[in-house]
């Protein structure tokens, strides 16, 4: 511990603490602005500039470490002056747009303005008109940009991407892809985590909004939307429901209310998903004990970011993911085929919404395999952000909504599928229902919970050895069956060079694009509380136990689809209806253009 | 035929004398300068018409010619030296070379109108001792620079290279060298003047087995040369000062980071890299010890940033040149994540001589806690523009008269930047400050790396602000907010400012903006980049009054705050003056007097030159 002075307050902090934070253990606030906590720090902005006694030059307490006997002033005229110059700075060429931006109450410089004092600044400089770069999923307004470089962090550092960097230099510095190219020419995964950490409207989802407004206000189309798991964990943050809470019942109130015609749960599509990927990793895990060459390990493939990911950095890697399509464009094709034909309504005039937490699937939804005979899975995406901002602009009173449930026949899911919005989650789920074919058991830990998968560290690995398969999986008995669980692609970049380098001892892998799981996917809330991914992965864990059934090849729904309409898992109508094809790309989809 | 290679002290040492016995039985050397301001001068003419005619005169075996570094006088290349006779000739030709030969070299004259004219009393000077340009030096960094052949080894060994590497493996020991560059007082040369033997010590005292050593060769001021003089006329003084290093801090690996923009330095480095390889003096077991190192050149984009010594470990990592937060310092997290220690060239050159001839004999020159040397560029309105080693401790005065020759043309002095952009001016109440890290620091300049910009009356101060201001902004990295945006509002408001278009506040606003940047910027380039606009707002504030509230420019530089005035009187209406106009701004009916649109001038002069009635006037 290091004893030091800050505003003449005496404060005793661990060694290795930055200024800001001693200060905040002395329940002193130093403003910042380009700072994240445990995630980016580069002193970019200067706005936490103080006073330090014996230092010529003011320092940035975000990234200086304090020392014994430091004498610290956060408030002298030198650093409030500093502080109000750098703001002006910051703000005279930036656009005065904020009545109609996005961020508008949500915005950390608008934020930083009320805390200093809205200081006054030099005149309003020439605002350049607005040249957007809009990707099917992340729209980037330079003009918005600060230049704090949170974006470049998260990916460069976090995701190790690298789709995005600081390009010129100087007054002319932007963020952006090599060489000012679009976004979407190059290798962006669309994972939207530069998004979460824009500090203003910058980076923002392409909004969708409007499309769905407009379907809603349809009178020919029949709106049908679905929300996915992580939504219902996050979405009542919009709302200032605390961090964690679960909200499922009243997403799909307030969904109802907006004027969907069907109220379905992407839930649902991830049981399919579990029955058709876990049958798809028994077939080649049996083929592979018997001998045959058959691609291993397999990976997951809800995740379109990394889908995304590993076209452009791994294209020869591209047979080891599972042929699933995600849940929701599962559900979205079984919407408009199963569904459509028990109403009676011509697919054609289904519109099909999906809810995610995620910025992917709205390119995903867009990719040109996903449709079945020509007609899109799904319509459109919209974020858990913009459906919070449909709700609001809606007048729904949220947080008093009476409860509701989702639709009937793709509504009812189990608690596998709940657990699709977290990190290992998909392994979790998919094992459930793995083993239970395998032996006729449930898998063999505390509360279902395959306890070494549970958790943020970025690579996680299991090994389960099966006891007691039944005879037509005989090939499995005593068998150890590895797995790798991994969130943000700078993990899955180390899973994949080991299987480059043939070194993977693998069966499965579960990949999401986004640390922590979809939970904090780039669709989601921005959030200040430092153990947010913790809390909302609690609520899903917690849905999950609440429900009876808890693995999805339970699911009595699920059961009459296949018997009803599907026919086999794998079988000839699932695969056109829920299954993919990849595409190799290359670092700027070179290989597309061959 | 395979290369000698040096593996003990005795063979040094014979190299040493065979060099010495080979030129001895020469008449007269002739040294031509081939530094980068005699090659743009043309100095290749010279040597080859000198190879011509003394081919053709059949007097191989008498005269030999020297291709050397630069020799300093760089504004009067291309130079020739004649030895051992120590006559200068400046702006020489082919032709003039040929009758140098003939009526010096064989007749044994000298050809006094080709030789030094000194300003003062324009008189010739043939003695080189005899000229204040050099007697007034003293060459310790700069000791071979035009004086041997830089790309010769053996030439190098015989002027006691390498011995100090020798010494410091035989005798010294790592220890031993620390405490030799202790004592003598050396500083960086790079601009901060961080004491060279403490620098050392870190990186020996630093932990880890892999190390590295840094030479910056990254100079990026404007006007400023010195290094480039080094690596060109010298560039096995660096190289041993790099093995120096390594064999101190225990690095087996040095980079050499120099800038693109310098294609002769990176040639001749390179090419004294593979000749010290090829004797065996880089490489394993270095003159038959343990120790073993090697170098590598990297070349720079040219991003003033660079020089900054985080923003340049980054560029060799291929990384974006932008500087890294310090601490962790380089000598604890450098180069790869692994110590590094990081020395200014012109530090470096100074290593293997105050080895060789011990700390006492460095540190009976200079001043203080300035010992030693500091080799300056002297650019602009100088006489003697060009490349100069000074004890520290001269009087400015003398550094810009008695070796800068004063003023060209006879102006007047009115100030001198030092420490390039991130310096700040000094006006001529200054002229009798010590030239010295302290004393340069006392007038909110600095000793920086070493330019010397001479500005005579005739220069206009806001606008050598906003110069360097634009310097500043152009190079600025654009990490951090008060650098990257700060010195473009000041630079907008220098440029409003000698457009006449300056308000009352700007003058507040600047010194603001300034002192903010100083006190918040990330690296030395942002935090020192307002220095220039501080100095001159303190030193000539009445200029910047001038400007803004009379929308005049005292120096007659700032061209928008000309008008350009008919007087009505004189003007007998020929509507020539109209006619040259290019923007139309002149109007008027013949025969009557015209009149000019101050709006729509734009200041070119035409009208006063074709003007035959004298009625056009120029005003200020």
């Amino acid at each position: 511990m290091i004893n030091l002075k800050i505003n003449g307050k005496a404060i005793t902090a661990p060694e290795g603490s930055t200024i800001l934070e001693a200060a905040k253990l002395g329940g002193i606030n130093i403003p910042t602005l380009c700072y994240l906590k445990d995630v980016h720090k580069v002193g970019a902005c200067r706005v936490c500039a103080v006073e330090v006694e014996g230092a010529r030059n003011l320092q940035a307490s975000c990234i200086v470490k304090a020392w014994d006997g430091m004498v610290v002033n956060t408030n002298s005229k030198r650093v409030r002056d500093a502080r109000r110059v750098l703001y002006g700075l910051m703000v005279e060429d930036h656009p005065k747009e904020c009545m109609t931006c996005v961020r508008n109450q949500n915005c950390e410089l608008q934020e930083l303005g009320y805390t200093l004092g809205t200081p006054d600044c030099a005149a309003t400089k020439m605002i350049p008109p607005a040249q957007l770069d809009i990707s099917p999923s992340i729209t980037r307004d330079t003009r918005k940009c600060i230049l704090c470089r949170r974006c470049v962090t998260a990916c460069n550092q976090i995701q190790q991407v690298g789709a995005i960097f600081s390009q010129n230099r100087g007054y002319d510095t932007k963020i952006s892809p090599a060489m000012e190219l679009p976004l979407e020419d190059g290798n962006c995964t669309m994972c939207g985590q530069c998004v979460v950490v824009c500090p203003t409207g910058a980076l923002t989802e392409t909004a969708d909004v409007d499309k769905v407004w407009n379907a809603l206000n349809d009178p020919e189309l029949r709106v049908i939307v679905q929300a996915a798991p992580a939504v219902r964990a996050a979405l009542g943050e919009c709302f200032d429901l605390p961090v964690g809470t679960r909200v499922t019942a009243k997403l799909a109130a307030a969904l109802r209310e907006l004027g969907f015609d069907d109220v379905f749960d992407t839930n649902f599509g991830a049981d399919v998903t579990i029955v058709e990927e876990g049958t798809e990793l028994l077939s080649r895990l049996k083929a592979h004990l018997e001998g045959d060459k058959v691609v291993v390990p397999m990976i997951t493939s809800c995740s379109p970011g990394w889908v995304k990911h590993i076209e452009h950095e791994f294209p020869d890697q591209l047979p080891h993911l599972s042929s699933c399509k995600s849940p929701h464009c599962m559900l979205g094709a079984l919407v408009k085929s199963y569904y459509a034909k028990k109403i009676n309504v011509d697919p054609k005039k289904i519109f099909t919404v999906s809810v995610m937490p995620c910025t992917a699937k709205k390119y995903e939804s867009q990719r040109e395999v996903m449709n079945v005979d020509g007609i899109r899975d799904v319509d459109a995406v919209i974020t858990t952000r913009e459906l919070a901002r449909m709700i609001k602009s809606a007048g729904i009173d949220f947080v008093n909504l009476p409860d509701a449930e989702f639709d009937y026949p793709l509504g009812l899911s189990s608690g596998a599928a709940d657990i699709f919005g977290v990190t290992g989650g998909v392994m979790e789920a998919a094992l459930r229902t793995a083993y239970s074919i395998i032996t006729g058991n449930p898998i063999p830990f505390t509360n279902l919970h395959i306890a070494p998968i549970v958790g943020f560290e970025t690579i996680k690995t299991a090994e389960i050895t099966i006891k007691g398969a039944k005879p037509e999986y005989k090939q499995f008995e005593g068998i150890t069956l590895k797995i790798a669980v991994t969130s943000g692609l700078a993990g899955a970049n180390v899973l994949l060079k080991e299987i480059e380098a043939g070194t993977s001892p693998y069966h499965f892998i579960e990949v999401m694009g986004c640390p922590g799981g979809c939970i904090a996917g780039g669709g989601q809330p921005r959030s200040k509380d430092a153990d947010f991914r913790e809390k909302r992965a609690k609520a899903l864990y917690n849905e999950d136990e609440s429900k009876k059934i808890r693995a999805s090849h339970e699911n009595p729904d699920v059961q009459k689809l296949y018997k009803e309409y599907l026919g086999e898992p794998n079988g000839h109508l699932a695969h056109k209806l829920l299954h993919t094809s990849y595409t190799p790309r290359g670092k700027f989809n070179e290989r597309l253009k061959k | 035929m395979s290369q000698l290679k040096i593996s003990t002290l005795a063979d040094l040492e014979n190299i040493k004398r065979a060099f010495k016995e080979s030129k001895q039985n020469y008449k007269k050397t002739v040294r031509v300068c081939g530094g980068a301001g005699c090659i743009s001068s043309d100095c290749a003419a010279v040597s080859t018409a000198f190879n011509k005619v003394v081919a053709e005169r059949k007097l191989e075996g008498e005269f030999y010619l020297v291709e050397t570094g630069c020799i300093g006088m760089c504004a009067l290349g291309p130079l020739v030296v004649i030895e051992p006779d120590g006559v200068l000739y400046v702006k020489v030709t082919a032709e003039k070379m040929e009758e140098i030969i003939d009526k010096h070299l064989i007749g044994g004259s000298v050809v006094e109108a080709y030789t030094y004219v000194d300003p003062r009393s324009n008189k010739h000077i043939p003695q080189i001792s005899e000229i204040d340009f050099f007697s007034k030096q003293v060459k310790i960094a700069l000791r071979n620079c035009g004086r041997i052949p830089y790309g010769s080894i053996e030439a190098y060994i015989a002027n006691d290279g390498y011995f100090a590497m020798a010494k410091a493996l035989n005798e010294l020991k790592r220890e031993g060298v620390i405490e030799v560059l202790k004592a003598s007082g050396l500083r960086g040369r790079g601009g901060a003047g961080f004491p060279a033997g403490v620098k050392w010590e870190s990186g020996y005292k630093a932990k880890g087995d892999i190390k590295y050593m840094v030479c910056n060769g990254d100079e990026g001021d404007p006007g400023a040369f010195m290094d480039r003089s080094i690596l060109e006329g010298d560039p096995h003084s660096i190289i041993e000062a790099m093995m120096l290093g390594g064999y101190t801090i225990g690095a087996k690996k040095g980079y050499f980071y120099v800038r693109a923009e310098y294609p002769v330095a990176v040639e001749r480095l390179n090419a004294a890299i593979d000749e010290a390889r090829a004797f065996g003096l880089l490489g394993e077991n270095i003159l038959g010890s343990d120790f073993s190192f090697d170098l590598e050149v990297r070349i720079g984009a040219g991003a003033f940033v660079c020089g900054e010594e985080t923003a340049l470990l980054n560029s060799i990592e291929g990384k974006r040149g932008e500087p890294r937060q310090k601490p962790p310092f380089p000598f604890q997290r450098g180069l790869f994540g692994y110590p590094t220690i990081i020395n200014n060239v012109e530090t470096l050159a100074n290593i293997p001589a105050i080895i060789v001839k011990g700390a006492e004999w460095y540190a009976s020159y200079g001043v203080g806690k300035s010992k030693g040397t500091k080799v300056f560029a002297l650019a602009g309105d100088i006489v003697n523009a060009g490349i100069v080693e000074i004890p520290m401790g001269m009087k400015m005065r003398e550094v810009i008269y008695d070796i800068g020759g004063g003023m060209t043309g006879g102006k007047a002095f009115k100030a001198v930047q030092s420490g390039g952009p991130s310096g700040g001016c000094l006006t001529a109440d200054h002229l009798d400050v010590s030239v010295d890290y302290e004393s340069l620091s006392a007038m909110g300049a600095i000793m920086g790396s070493g330019g010397l910009i001479a500005m005579d009356e005739n220069t206009c101060l806001v606008d050598t602000a906003r110069y360097f201001m634009e310097f500043g902004q152009d190079e600025s990295c654009g990490h951090c907010l008060p650098c990257r945006v700060g010195t473009k509002r000041i630079l907008e408001i220098l440029q409003r400012i000698v457009r006449g278009k300056g308000v009352a506040e700007d003058i507040e606003t600047l010194s603001t903006l300034s002192k903010t940047i100083c006190d918040t910027a990330m690296c030395g380039l942002g935090q020192t980049a307002p220095n220039p606009v501080l100095t001159t707002l303190k030193y000539f504030r009445d200029e910047y009054e001038a400007h803004i509230h009379d929308k005049r420019c005292p120096a007659h530089v700032c061209t928008a705050l000309k008008r350009y005035l008919i007087d009505e009187k004189a003007c007998v209406g020929c509507t020539i003056c109209a006619k040259n106009c290019p923007t139309n701004a002149i109007s008027g009916s013949v025969k009557k007097p015209h009149f000019i649109d101050q709006e729509a001038c734009i200041r070119c002069g035409v009208c006063m030159e074709k003007c035959k009635f004298n009625a056009i006037s120029v005003q200020y």
